[in-house]
């Protein structure tokens, strides 16, 4: 069995175990959760708060509303898709601004030592606090509501997707091998012909794992953002409404969570083939 | 095989023949048809280009690897008895030594699984770095060190058990010409007072020729002995043995020896110097 | 190195981005005194200075129970990912069914869960949120463990097979000591990641007195100064996190300072 075979099977596989983990878990746990040591650690067993998985599944099926014609499978899918759309668009617009502040820095040395230690602090600081701050500007334009929603989410998802790109193509341009960069200068190659053949080239094992970090973190803003705003487009926001039915209808909140985890495993799956594009020709990173 | 008629060879390598991947196209006779014995005491180096088989010998006489055919008595055991017994120390290109462990407690690491107590661990590890000159470094990580400290230390470990028997493989390959030579001479004076039997691979002739009483020449394809020179500078050698013109009538006897071993034809790896 | 020279070296270092800091905050005071920008807007960085300093008590006890949260999280997923990892190196199906879902987890707005989670709790328990943290940490402290536990220095391991050691004593004295800066480097990169998680998860229902909902109140109201005041303190707390782990690492694996190939 060869190796990619064994994940592709190892895949469904992993989630067909926590599946039988979640329903092992709700035959035997304590209907009203339970503690250990102390802590209340174990969780509610009960339909409300542990569905079961099949009813998770079959719950797709059916429609979203008493009474609406349309299936919740068709709701979240439509929902998915437009976010996907936006945090593609996030993604691309934050990784071109990164790749091109990080080549400003790397030609400007006075703009590296300034700008520097901002990026690095962006990379502990959880910036995603400024979600509402982006959203809450956004209440100033007088577009409607609908732009108002894509533009915001879309800002944010190119704020988060724009930090680790640019720490890591600045940081890959500077680690060109000494002696290449001398081999370009005894050719006379002029600063923007040594960017784009040798010290571009030589970043892509660089940048390919930041594009990887970048498509998550454009998911994450994106989602978060739908979260926070008023208008029931794109999946968050789905969460978020399902999430305050869970009492009524559990299996709900869990149908949008799954068209979370494909938005992200989709959005991973087409990073992850950029990747192995761009890393074609390169040896393995030694990072 | 009669071993109560063993006068006390410390290595003794009968008809040793290993072979990689056997029966398939890549099969590869590292060694064919080996035959070698190491006297108590005595300081033998192998000598050959790349891939004639003189780090897979020393691996079977570790009993890291085990011979396709033949058989090794080592210490008057099997080789594979020996390796249980602890009764040989070893060394390596990389020191090897634990990152995570002061000095001193990298010396005592085969002393603890042999579970000794730690006094007398202590004591013996405070023993061997006075016999390697370096009592002041005991509570050192290995990384404040230099490459040839680092090398010192670890041969202080591998000697910590007081074997009679020192296993190396090229030691010293990854450090530099001056450091190389005083290594060496290091070397011989802790092997004369503690008197251990050496088996000593190395790609460098004046190296070879140096340090051993006997230099055994290897060559490739396959893997066997095609000469033995007799040093015969005697036991007391020093920076002036360097200069001195039997030194170099001995290289070039071993320099001639390995001509004659498809040094032209294999990526030859011999250092000349 | 003259005196001279390296106070010179420093303030070349230190300068240019302090000066570029202060710029800025001078430019945005600048901007809404000049647009006469309406502080339920954009507030005065002035403005948002004296929130934070007229009440420091409200920031801080916003900052730990999100600090907190986040913490729990972090030395709850450390512990397990390191123990999930050397117990299961034998058992090379369970690494392959843990993979796929670390992936999983890495690419998926994970934290979407947090209401999963929140729906099996109590409504005022922080449990929710701890599990969150703990789940995203878990599973990049078990990736990195099982790759250093894989990552076998050859030269050591010949020599520990040379003293014939059991795989016990082999696993005791060379493996797990050799995965302790994987495991380091895992706590310092997940470290961020937990103050993010635990703050993101409480946009999520549960209580309402974490830096989460704290900052998304204040700044979808009118009190904006107060909302910077709290990503200020926001801010703070990832700082002191990646400190945090920063120092452990250079403590507990100095000889990752300065590796010499001996």
């Amino acid at each position: 069995m060869t190796a990619r075979l064994r994940k592709l099977i190892m895949f469904p596989l992993a989630f067909a175990f926590v599946a039988a983990l979640w329903e092992a878990y709700k035959a035997v746990g304590p209907e009203n959760g339970g503690r250990v040591l102390g802590f209340g650690l174990l969780p509610r067993t009960g339909d409300r708060a542990m569905p079961h998985v099949w009813k998770m599944v079959s719950r797709l099926g059916r429609p979203e509303v008493r009474g609406g014609k349309e299936t919740i499978l068709s709701v979240v899918t439509s929902a998915t898709w437009y976010s996907f759309r936006v945090a593609f668009a996030a993604f691309v617009i934050g990784t071109l601004l990164g790749i091109a502040v990080a080549v400003l820095m790397a030609r400007f040395r006075l703009l590296e030592r300034a700008l520097m230690p901002y990026l690095i602090v962006s990379q502990t600081v959880p910036i995603i606090v400024l979600a509402p701050l982006i959203i809450g500007l956004m209440a100033y334009g007088s577009r409607d509501l609908v732009s108002k929603t894509w533009i915001a989410a879309t800002l944010l998802g190119v704020f988060l997707a724009f930090f680790p790109v640019a720490v890591a193509t600045l940081r890959g341009l500077q680690s060109t091998p000494p002696a290449a960069m001398e081999l370009m200068e005894s050719l006379a190659s002029p600063w923007w012909r040594t960017l784009l053949k040798l010290r571009f080239p030589a970043a892509v094992p660089y940048i390919a794992p930041a594009l990887r970090i970048a498509g998550a973190s454009a998911v994450v803003g994106v989602v978060v953002a739908e979260i926070s705003l008023g208008v029931p487009l794109g999946v968050g926001r789905l969460i978020l409404s399902y999430g305050q039915e869970a009492s009524t209808d559990p299996p709900k909140l869990y149908t949008a969570v799954f068209g979370a985890a494909v938005l992200g495993l989709v959005m991973a799956v087409l990073v992850a083939l950029i990747d192995r594009q761009m890393m074609r020709r390169h040896p393995p990173a030694g990072t | 095989m009669d071993v109560t008629s063993d006068t006390g060879d410390a290595v003794r390598v009968r008809g040793v023949s290993k072979v990689f991947n056997r029966g398939a196209a890549n099969q590869v006779d590292a060694l064919v048809d080996i035959d070698l014995t190491v006297h108590r005491g005595e300081f033998v180096s192998l000598i050959g280009p790349s891939g004639c088989g003189k780090s897979t010998l020393l691996r079977l006489i570790a009993d890291l690897t085990e011979p396709t055919a033949g058989e090794l008595i080592v210490n008057g055991k099997s080789a594979h008895q020996a390796r249980l017994d602890q009764d040989y120390g070893m060394a390596f290109q990389q020191s090897g030594l634990f990152d995570w462990r002061t000095v001193e407690r990298n010396i005592e690491l085969p002393l603890e699984l042999k579970g000794w107590d730690k006094a007398r661990r202590r004591a013996r590890s405070a023993e061997m770095l006075n016999l390697v000159k370096l009592p002041e470094f005991a509570s050192h990580m290995p990384w404040q060190l230099s490459g040839g400290m680092q090398q010192r230390v670890a041969i202080a470990r591998a000697l910590a058990a007081h074997p009679q028997l020192l296993l190396m493989d090229e030691p010293f390959g990854a450090l530099d010409e001056m450091t190389r030579e005083h290594m060496q001479a290091e070397l011989l004076r802790i092997c004369s007072e503690t008197g251990t039997t050496v088996v000593f691979v190395t790609h460098s002739i004046p190296e070879a020729v140096y340090l051993a009483d006997r230099v055994v020449v290897m060559s490739p394809r396959p893997g066997r002995i095609t000469a033995t020179v007799d040093v015969g500078l005697g036991r007391d050698r020093s920076e002036l043995t360097r200069e001195a013109s039997e030194f170099f009538d001995r290289v070039t006897e071993v320099r001639e020896a390995l001509r004659g071993t498809h040094v032209g034809d294999a990526v030859s790896g011999i250092d000349d110097r | 190195m003259s005196t001279a020279t390296r106070t010179r070296g420093s303030l070349a270092i230190v300068l240019p981005p302090v000066v570029f800091g202060v710029l800025f905050l001078a430019l945005w005071q600048a901007w809404v005194e000049i647009a006469n920008v309406k502080p339920f807007v954009i507030p005065k960085p002035t403005a948002i200075m004296q929130s934070l300093f007229e009440d420091p008590g409200l920031v801080t006890k916003a900052c730990v129970v999100t600090g907190v949260n986040a913490l729990v999280g972090l030395m709850g997923g450390a512990i397990l990912g390191f123990i999930g990892a050397v117990l299961t190196n034998r058992f090379r199906l369970v690494a392959d069914l843990v993979n796929p879902l670390a992936v999983t987890v890495a690419a998926v707005p994970a934290v979407v869960i947090v209401g999963v989670l929140n729906n099996m709790y109590a409504l005022d328990s922080q449990i929710g949120r701890r599990i969150m943290v703990t789940i995203a940490v878990f599973f990049i402290v078990f990736v990195q463990v099982t790759k250093g536990l894989q990552h076998n220095d050859a030269t050591q391991m010949e020599l520990m097979q040379s003293y014939a050691a059991t795989p016990r004593q082999v696993l005791a004295k060379v493996r797990v000591p050799n995965t302790m800066p994987f495991l380091f480097t895992a706590i310092r990169t997940a470290a961020p990641i937990a103050v993010i998680i635990a703050l993101v998860s409480e946009y999520f229902g549960g209580t309402q007195d974490g830096l989460g909902t704290k900052i998304s109140s204040t700044l979808n109201g009118s009190n904006k100064a107060l909302g910077f005041a709290y990503v200020v303190g926001g801010s703070i707390v990832g700082l002191l996190f990646f400190a945090g782990s920063s120092l452990l690492e250079y403590l507990v694996v100095p000889w990752q300072r300065r590796r010499v190939h001996g």
